[in-house]
């Protein structure tokens, strides 16, 4: 195995299924020439020309829709958001076109697309720039939402969302970018959908978290046991649709006090959802209300003092969960 | 590309006609210093537009520093290179006229009276600046000076713009909005449905394309069919024309004869300001790969607004070398200050957090509603 970036791994992953599937295709604003606003598809222009891996114009709406009409023929193509907050601009071709094409052709139509790009706060780019709609599109039946938070998980989800059979939301985080770690080589290294990582064992508290803030949950989890002598569990979710409910319910169950951490906004965000499930089907292995961290509920705020206060950081989370203990 | 007027609405005295779109292009030949819009211009104002020009080239230059210094965090896009556009457009407004404009706004700011302290405070991040630090640079506004923003999201102004035309026309306001927006932005479906509803509706709404040439990384030619790209008012019956930006004199012309189109009739435009900047896409863009240096060289030597118009103000007698100095000099000292100030003011208090949200969590004793309208908050 090599030690890689979220970015490395996520350029393999895509250069790997476009030299596997000649249905697949990636497109987007600056994902050829410029290599990615990111840097994310760096060399795959060279390697792939300009037929598979296409600029596009600042047209998100037409090249979104366009995909789902290609994808609905057949070709798979990878879609590029610079931010998923330029998506909102091409919201009826995701919400309304590739979500419910399947259901509305009585299953006669697929619509196998990758819709993927950045979706994060926390680098003071300002309310229209830092939208994390992991929330909108897991309340959308027939769209699928996963949140790699390792270069492992960015590989082996991206490959398994491009080989899927319906709409998957990849949502990537601009400040994992840069995040290392060990990744397969293997070509055929895939991740299922719908299966959560335990990403530290522990027995006194579960901390329940997807994408930028599993990061976050294993810093507190280390002060908790270096500061506090409190050993956490942090449950990686990576997929919010398919959910794992079983690991869910599994580290509650093992802990019983739960932490839930999410960079989302809180109403009707994702871990609105998990608490109501906790408590549906594990009540009765709680020893305490399920506690919940997310981003302070205001649009981004621009200057940083503020917005590394409205990210749920290190304390706000930490001192969540000495609340629970 | 030379001026080519489409519309035959030229006020008498104005530049001639010319429909060349392959013709090579030659600074200043054409004369807007005689158009009547610029023959009455006294002294002074020449030079306050000459002294906005620089005011706005040094306040970035300095925001560049700042954020070299880790002082701005996340966009930073410039607008230098561009000057004579925001400078041209607004010396013709009036009281009633509004501006609306994109990410790259610091330009508009500082030509509508913003001033740089507040400007560079909100680029740190500071309670003291225009948006109290919430916006950032990409979100700049002041509607006491009519100025609407700022807006981060390609395309999201056009509808906007439309609206605060309809709204002028709704009220009986005689004045127009001056919609600024990219090359690239011509490819939002937003930019189309409005201009349809601005030519069905007949509103006041002025469309100017600044054309610099690039959306990002992509030329234009790499991202738009159909030259030029105001051509594309055609469609629905809109004037177009397409004008360059590096001569203050022909983009107060342009913009003067469309509001007075605007004023008189109630009639949309489609203006293209053909100018260039020479930063990257933002302070980010290491800006290597899809332009060369001897454009943005070539730019700089020739059509430089700022210097173009110095020359035209000291063959017209109007500056000398040494009112430039001065004038350049208070430029730079005043930019220095704004960011000492930036530096010197507090930032915003977590608890400031919550404000400015919901207009009635803001002014409690006029509550209209109730129930909780903030969850899982520090408030
Ligand atoms: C809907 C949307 N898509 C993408 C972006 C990212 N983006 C910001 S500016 C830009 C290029 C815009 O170019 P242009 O309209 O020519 O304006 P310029 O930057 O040259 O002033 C892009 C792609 C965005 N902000 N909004
Ligand atoms: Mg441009």
């Amino acid at each position: 195995m090599a030690e890689i970036t979220y970015r490395e791994a996520l350029n393999q992953a895509l250069s790997e299924e476009i030299s596997r599937d000649s249905n697949v295709v990636l497109m987007g604003e600056e994902v050829a020439q410029f290599k990615g606003s990111y840097k994310v598809s760096e060399g795959l222009l060279e390697e792939f020309g300009p037929e598979r891996i296409i600029d596009t114009p600042i047209s998100e709406a037409a090249f979104s829709g366009l995909a789902v009409g290609a994808a609905m023929m057949g070709m798979r193509p990878v879609v590029e958001f610079m931010f998923w907050s330029f998506s909102y601009v091409a919201f009826d071709q995701i919400f309304n076109n590739a979500a419910s094409v399947r259901y509305m052709s009585g299953g006669l139509v697929n619509v196998p697309i990758v819709f993927r790009g950045p979706a994060n706060g926390g680098t003071n780019v300002g309310a229209t720039h830092s939208h994390t709609p992991e929330n909108f599109a897991a309340n959308t039946p027939g769209l699928k939402v996963i949140c790699p938070s390792t270069p492992a998980d960015a590989k082996g989800m991206m490959k398994a969302a491009i080989r899927d059979n319906d709409p998957v939301c990849v949502m990537e985080n601009t400040i994992l970018y840069n995040l290392k770690g060990e990744v397969p080589e293997d070509e055929n290294f895939i991740i299922p959908l719908g299966k959560a990582r335990l990403a530290l064992e522990g027995n006194d508290l579960s901390i329940i978290a997807h994408g930028r803030s599993v990061q976050v949950a294993l810093q507190v989890a280390e002060t908790l046991e270096e500061k506090h002598g409190v050993s956490a569990e942090v449950l990686d979710l990576r997929s919010i649709r398919p959910l794992d409910l079983e690991a869910i319910l599994e580290t509650v169950k093992k802990t019983n006090r739960v932490l839930l951490v999410e960079e989302n906004k809180p109403f009707c965000g994702v871990d609105a959802q998990i608490a109501y499930l906790i408590q549906e089907h594990a009540f009765d292995h709680l020893d305490a209300p399920v506690k919940r961290i997310s981003a302070i509920d205001v649009p981004q705020a621009y200057s940083k003092e503020l917005e590394n206060f409205q990210i749920p950081n290190h304390d706000r989370v930490l001192a969540k969960a000495m609340e629970l203990l | 590309m030379e001026s080519i007027y489409h519309d035959a609405d030229i006020q008498k005295g104005d530049a001639p006609t010319k429909a060349s779109p392959t013709a090579v292009p030659l600074p200043n030949e054409t004369d807007f210093s005689a158009v009547s819009i610029n023959h009455s211009l006294e002294a002074e104002e020449k030079i306050r537009f000459f002294s906005q020009m620089l005011r706005i080239r040094r306040f970035e230059e300095r925001s560049l520093r700042a954020y070299q210094q880790g002082h701005i965090g996340g966009f930073l896009h410039l607008y230098i290179g561009q000057e004579a556009v925001a400078v041209g457009s607004v010396s013709v407004m009036s009281q009633d006229d509004h501006v609306i404009t994109a990410y790259r706004d610091h330009g508009h700011a500082i030509a509508v009276g913003m001033e740089m302290d507040e400007c560079m405070a909100e680029l740190y991040g500071k309670k003291t600046g225009c948006s109290k630090g919430k916006g950032g640079s990409m979100h700049f506004f002041a509607p006491d000076k009519n100025f609407w923003g700022g807006h981060g999201i390609v395309g999201g102004q056009t509808p906007l713009g439309l609206g605060m035309a309809y709204a002028l026309k709704t009220k009986g306001t005689k004045g127009a909005c001056l919609c600024f927006m990219g090359d690239g932005a011509t490819n939002q479906g937003s930019f189309y449905e409005s201009l349809n509803l601005a030519s069905l509706w007949n509103l006041p709404v002025i469309y100017v394309i600044e054309n610099n040439g690039y959306s990002m990384g992509t030329s234009e030619s790499r991202h738009s069919a159909g030259e030029p790209l105001a051509r594309r008012g055609e469609a629905f019956d809109i004037d177009w024309s397409v004008h360059q930006g590096h001569d203050l004199y022909e983009v107060r012309s342009a913009i003067h004869n469309a509001l007075s189109r605007a004023r008189e009739n109630s009639r949309p435009s489609v203006l293209e300001i053909v100018t260039y900047r020479y930063r990257g896409h933002s302070v980010a863009d290491p800006d290597q790969t899809y332009r060369s240096k001897e454009e943005i060289e070539e730019y700089k030597e020739n059509k430089d607004p700022i210097n173009l118009f110095r020359d035209k103000l000291l063959k017209e007698g109007v500056l000398t070398d040494d009112k430039i100095k001065a004038l350049d000099k208070a430029a730079k000292d005043e930019a220095e200050a704004s960011a000492e100030f930036a530096l010197a003011s507090p930032f915003p208090d977590v608890s400031e957090l919550m404000d400015d949200v919901y207009w009635e969590t803001d002014n409690p004793e006029e509550k209209s509603s109730s129930g909780t309208i903030f969850f899982e908050s520090s408030r």
